[in-house]
């Protein structure tokens, strides 16, 4: 507390320091109560913990799990796949943006069937990859990288169109050609942007992963959603979903902090 | 003697689907070396045009542009440009704005980072040289680009209005600063303005645009009893306020004389 504050001044940040802590404890208690309400009703039979589970079942199975050391196999192939397609979007969709960028004919000439299959639902091509790429993770990658790369270069490109023109002006009036545009303009100018649509990325390449593994996966989160699902072990199942939405905010909180990170360099 | 910057019968065009607009018509006109000189005119006649031109981002679609009596290349390092925002980056710091430039022409050689240096040393950035261009006032920015296109020792200084994205009270103090520093260092400088209180208080002489498409309409010399060249003090002169009126008329007779009623001279009026 600093010395020369006044009362009112003192009053207010007590009473957002009062609200902040009154959302965390909600946030809470709010899963708190959840979590004992479904314990209880399938303690009580109110409903059949066979087919819903509970929360005590999903520690055991998670339990069991740790033991034996295959969630890790499997959390850990899930985290792989996400990884490596959400590098290569990254890089695809700064390459294609740039390459879009670097000749207006071209970009013309791609963008209605950029459009186009950005909208496609990618989970439509899912058996197809199978058919062409095998039963192993390339094709899972492969599924993950098509969910979220068009709409990446898509973002990318219309970021870099929207570069004020005068930015660009200033580097040719300075005698730069379209090159130190892209090197001292829209690239640095583009990083809030590619963090921005890295954050979303993250979220569809998990997206992906879990389609892929859906229909072609020896190991994986989402191959033990199918697999518990198919022989009826519905606690394995839950896990698995309980696991990615850990696994989903965790990610997603690194991209944050790497956006920290690049904001408080500049 | 060759002028510095010589422009004869300039035509420039644009070209839309919706047809053909002529933005400069017939444009002539001479600069010496060392003069000042402010281009007013009504938004729409073409003063940006007629830099991009002189600057050699755009092509004429006829008559010649001399420079030292050589015709311009494009962006020739012997041009400045300053536009209406200062744009330095805020991912740069203030010294790596004012060295943009070297970076691009690949001078960054010991001798012109100190140059550099000395720039912002003289003019009173060298405590901000560390800092992003967010921490700096209006005032202080400008400073910083008219230090970036400074690196590159060009003789001929091209502004296009900058001073227009400044409050009232920054933009006189800013333009007082920058047009000394301007004439401190002998530049040759051709300012875009249309503020013709301004133009008064700056230039050695103004010349007066006219009409879409835009051409000379007429041309004033201004010269102070006092020899003052302060925009700040020249505001005070007995003279200022003649030459005012006299490029108020100049434009309002070029109004007359637009096939659209309207003009944009609303718009004069109304920031003067």
């Amino acid at each position: 507390m600093k010395i020369n504050e006044t009362p009112a001044q003192r009053e207010f940040v007590a009473g957002q320091r009062r609200r902040k802590r009154a959302v965390l404890a909600c946030r809470i208690l709010l899963l708190a109560a959840v979590l004992t309400i479904w314990e209880v009703c399938a303690g009580l039979g109110i409903i059949n913990d066979f087919i819903f589970s509970s929360p005590s079942r999903i520690i055991r199975c998670f339990y069991t799990m740790l033991l034996d050391g295959s969630i890790f196999l499997h959390t850990g192939v899930t985290v792989l796949e996400t990884l490596v397609s959400f590098f290569l979007v990254v890089t695809i969709g700064i390459l294609g943006a740039i390459l879009l960028w670097s000749s207006r004919t071209l970009s013309e000439i791609m963008d209605p069937y950029l459009v186009m299959l950005n909208s496609l639902p990618k989970s439509a091509l899912a058996p197809i990859l199978i058919v062409w790429l095998g039963n192993n993770m390339r094709t899972i990658v492969v599924a993950a990288v098509s969910v979220a790369v068009f709409g990446s270069i898509l973002t990318l490109h219309n970021g870099f169109r929207s570069v004020d023109p005068d930015q660009i002006r200033l580097i040719y009036s300075l005698g730069g050609n379209r090159a130190d545009v892209l090197k001292k303009v829209l690239l640095p100018g583009s990083v809030p942007l590619i963090i921005s649509n890295m954050k979303v990325n993250i979220g569809l390449c998990l997206v992906g992963v879990i389609i892929g593994e859906f229909l072609s996966a020896q190991a994986g989160l989402g191959y033990l959603i199918i697999y518990g699902s198919q022989v009826f072990k519905l606690d394995l199942v839950m896990m698995s979903i309980v696991i990615l939405c850990g696994l989903s905010a965790f990610l997603y909180q690194a991209i944050a902090v790497l956006e920290r990170k690049v904001q408080g360099t500049e | 003697m060759i002028p510095k910057l010589e422009v004869r019968n300039l035509n420039y065009s644009y070209h839309t689907m919706d047809g053909e607009t002529t933005a400069l018509s017939d444009i002539s006109f001479s600069v010496k070396s060392g003069e000042f000189i402010a281009v007013v005119g009504p938004s729409g006649c073409g003063k940006s045009t007629l830099l991009s031109l002189i600057c050699g981002l755009f092509k004429p679609d006829s008559g010649t542009i001399l420079l030292d009596g050589r015709p311009v290349r494009r962006a020739s390092s012997g041009i400045g440009y300053m536009l209406q925002k200062d744009h330095l980056f805020e991912w740069r710091t203030i010294r790596s704005n004012a060295s943009l430039g070297l970076e691009i022409r690949k001078k960054m050689d010991d001798l012109h980072k100190s140059r550099v240096a000395g720039l912002l040393e003289t003019y009173g950035l060298e405590p901000f040289s560390g800092a992003r261009p967010s921490q700096l006032s209006g005032g202080m920015r400008q400073r910083a680009a008219l230090i970036r296109t400074l690196a590159l020792e060009p003789d001929l200084l091209l502004l296009d209005e900058p001073f227009s994205a400044l409050d009232y009270q920054t933009r006189l103090a800013v333009c007082d600063d920058i047009s000394t520093i301007i004439r401190d260092r002998k530049k040759t400088a051709v300012l875009i303005t249309h503020d013709l209180s301004e133009a008064v208080s700056v230039a050695d002489r103004v010349l007066v645009l006219t009409g879409r498409p835009g051409h000379v309409g007429a041309e004033l010399t201004v010269s102070f009893a006092s020899g003052e060249t302060s925009p700040l003090k020249r505001r005070n002169e007995p003279e200022f306020s003649t030459y005012f009126n006299e490029i108020w008329r100049l434009l309002q007779r070029g109004a007359e004389h637009l096939p659209d009623p309207k003009g944009n001279y609303a718009e004069v009026l109304h920031e003067n």
